[in-house]
């Protein structure tokens, strides 16, 4: 895959679907897109976020697959489940600490980004970076980003204690090396079993509030 | 992904592989009734599933060793075998059995192509499977009847089981029904082939080892086969030595790749049935919510399964405020990738003029 690396800047983001729509015509993907595209909290912003497989170099995903399903090429890009093994568990939907896997019950299958595997194991760029207008989703060489954007580009990370390093790269502030998650700072109160708490995203509702 | 295997484990599985092969070696000499009913021109065949059945034992073993295919296999059983619901559970074991296993529906919901594919070659490798082998270990053998030579009589364990004129569809199903099976698995291996040359996702990602090979196998053992069955009929018998010895190259290389290659896959798919079973407990006990959002987004016994999993994987995930990273829903964790990123912007004083919202996980820059 040469020198072009993937590269995430969540805040350049505008929410325009554009990436689900390509995602879905990659010939890997088989008409499903696989990125996700989060709204963040409608009720406070108009943030929205996208989420791609962020290939990390010890996948959890592969190590908590009771299957040993989820394999990655040499270049280092973890692929979804062989279908041959895969046995629908959603092990890995649960344990990606990005939040990537996505399980599909009709297929009995987890699928995920896979970089457009079609496309980059070619050299060309995968379908949402080929599309993102802001550029939110970039895929170049680490010099062209260094010289076009501020900041810097990191690709590791901390969960609690887990260490996780990646092979897409996320744009941070300089002198950033790692970025931790050290805590949650709850914006909803657990609730009790069974009740659901207001829906901050139905914009019908918060208009009416 | 297989990481560190201790001798230990390695041993274990040994064992195990051991006690498999040697239980089928009991097999065939109990069965063939003190080798009596034993062919040894099928000796290379019996010797091939003797491996094979190690290979499996060892390989499973080393599997079940995993922890979280451990926790599922254990788990699975539990459910399955709690007192309360075996009588419902055989019942959807028997469903699920017609559905996943026997006509397969998961795999026509990828395509039909696919679908049409595995159907033929699974099914024709396992009726040839329930007849091969059973002749190879002399659990089944067939004789001509001491009082006539058209009829003939079929033996399993050695207990006379039917008898069956020549020339009568008895007789031409249970002479040809391996051709039957190889015409099957070569019908599927046609789709699997049409489907690989035009498909550009398994053109980008397939493997000669891993999915092509299996293909050439197949393909060997169904042609080999079928040409015994031309040189009996049609070419009087030419060159049957060389075919037959030809075929059983190709059977027994098959046979000790079985454990090792894709075709392992026979041996771990009924985890799936498992599976089964433990999403149905799940859906149906306490859920687990998420602690940002208070959402519903798996069973609790599947989030502390997992828990105990990635505890003994060295999975570190508990958070400095106490919190564990697993009980966060995964569109939580997405949101709060894009909040940390803004609050990181934030504190280097370039972000933006608003304060971060009051959600913004707490996130420090490193060292």
């Amino acid at each position: 895959m040469s020198d072009l690396a993937f590269f995430i800047d969540y805040s350049r983001c505008i929410g325009c679907q554009s990436c689900v729509q390509a995602c879905g015509e990659c010939d890997t993907h088989r008409g499903r897109p696989l990125i996700h595209l989060e709204i963040v909290q409608r009720a406070d912003s108009v943030q929205t976020t996208p989420q791609v497989c962020m290939h990390c170099e010890d996948p959890i995903c592969a190590r908590v697959c009771p299957a040993d399903a989820i394999k990655q090429t040499p270049d280092g890009v973890t692929q979804s489940s062989l279908k041959e093994r895969c046995i629908g568990c959603s092990n890995c939907v649960m344990a990606c600490p990005f939040g990537v896997p996505r399980y599909y019950a009709d297929i009995n299958q987890m699928v995920k980004c896979d970089m457009c595997y079609d496309r980059t194991s070619t050299g060309k760029k995968p379908m949402c970076a080929t599309v993102c207008p802001s550029q939110a989703l970039c895929f170049t060489t680490l010099e062209d980003i260094q010289k076009k954007r501020r900041g810097t580009t990191i690709r590791e990370w901390t969960f609690g204690d887990e260490h996780v390093k990646t092979k897409v790269f996320v744009v941070v502030p300089a002198e950033t090396n790692t970025v931790h998650i050290d805590q949650l700072r709850r914006s909803v109160s657990p609730t009790s079993a069974g009740a659901k708490p207001r829906d901050l995203y139905d914009v019908a509702e918060l208009l009416e509030a | 992904m297989e990481r560190n295997r201790s001798s230990s484990d390695v041993l274990r599985a040994t064992c195990w592989g051991l006690l498999v092969a040697a239980l089928l070696i009991a097999g065939i000499y109990i069965g063939s009734r003190g080798l009596r009913d034993f062919d040894p021109a099928l000796v290379p065949y019996a010797g091939a599933s003797v491996f094979a059945a190690f290979g499996i034992g060892y390989r499973y073993s080393m599997w079940l060793q995993r922890p979280p295919t451990r926790m599922y296999w254990f788990r699975g059983w539990q459910v399955f075998l709690r007192p309360s619901r075996i009588p419902g559970n055989i019942v959807r074991w028997i469903k699920l059995l017609l559905k996943e296993i026997l006509a397969q529906n998961f795999i026509r919901n990828r395509s039909r192509v696919r679908w049409a594919s595995h159907w033929f070659i699974s099914w024709g490798c396992l009726l040839a499977a329930a007849i091969t082998f059973p002749l190879s270990f002399g659990w089944v053998r067939f004789e001509t009847a001491r009082n006539s030579q058209e009829i003939y009589d079929a033996y399993v364990f050695g207990i006379h089981l039917s008898s069956f004129r020549l020339g009568t569809p008895m007789a031409l199903l249970a002479f040809n029904v391996l051709d039957i099976a190889a015409v099957m698995v070569l019908i599927g291996l046609f789709f699997a082939v049409w489907r690989r040359a035009r498909d550009r996702s398994a053109l980008a990602e397939q493997q000669f080892s891993q999915d092509l090979l299996p293909l050439v196998m197949l393909f060997a053992i169904c042609i080999t086969g079928l040409l015994l069955t031309v040189s009996t009929h049609l070419l009087r018998g030419a060159h049957y030595l060389f075919l037959a010895e030809l075929h059983a190259v190709a059977v027994i290389l098959t046979l000790v790749y079985l454990p090792f290659g894709k075709f392992f896959h026979l041996f771990q798919r009924p985890a799936q049935l498992g599976v089964d079973f433990y999403k149905h407990e799940g859906a149906t006990g306490t859920r687990a919510l998420c602690v940002r959002c208070g959402q519903d987004y798996a069973s609790l016994m599947h989030i502390d399964d997992l828990k105990q999993v990635e505890a003994q994987l060295g999975i570190r995930y508990r958070l400095k405020d106490g919190t564990h990273y697993q009980n966060v829903c995964p569109a939580c964790r997405r949101k709060n990738l894009g909040l940390t990123q803004d609050a990181l912007w934030h504190a280097a004083g370039r972000g933006p003029v608003e304060p971060p919202q009051p959600e913004v996980l707490s996130a420090q820059k490193g060292a």
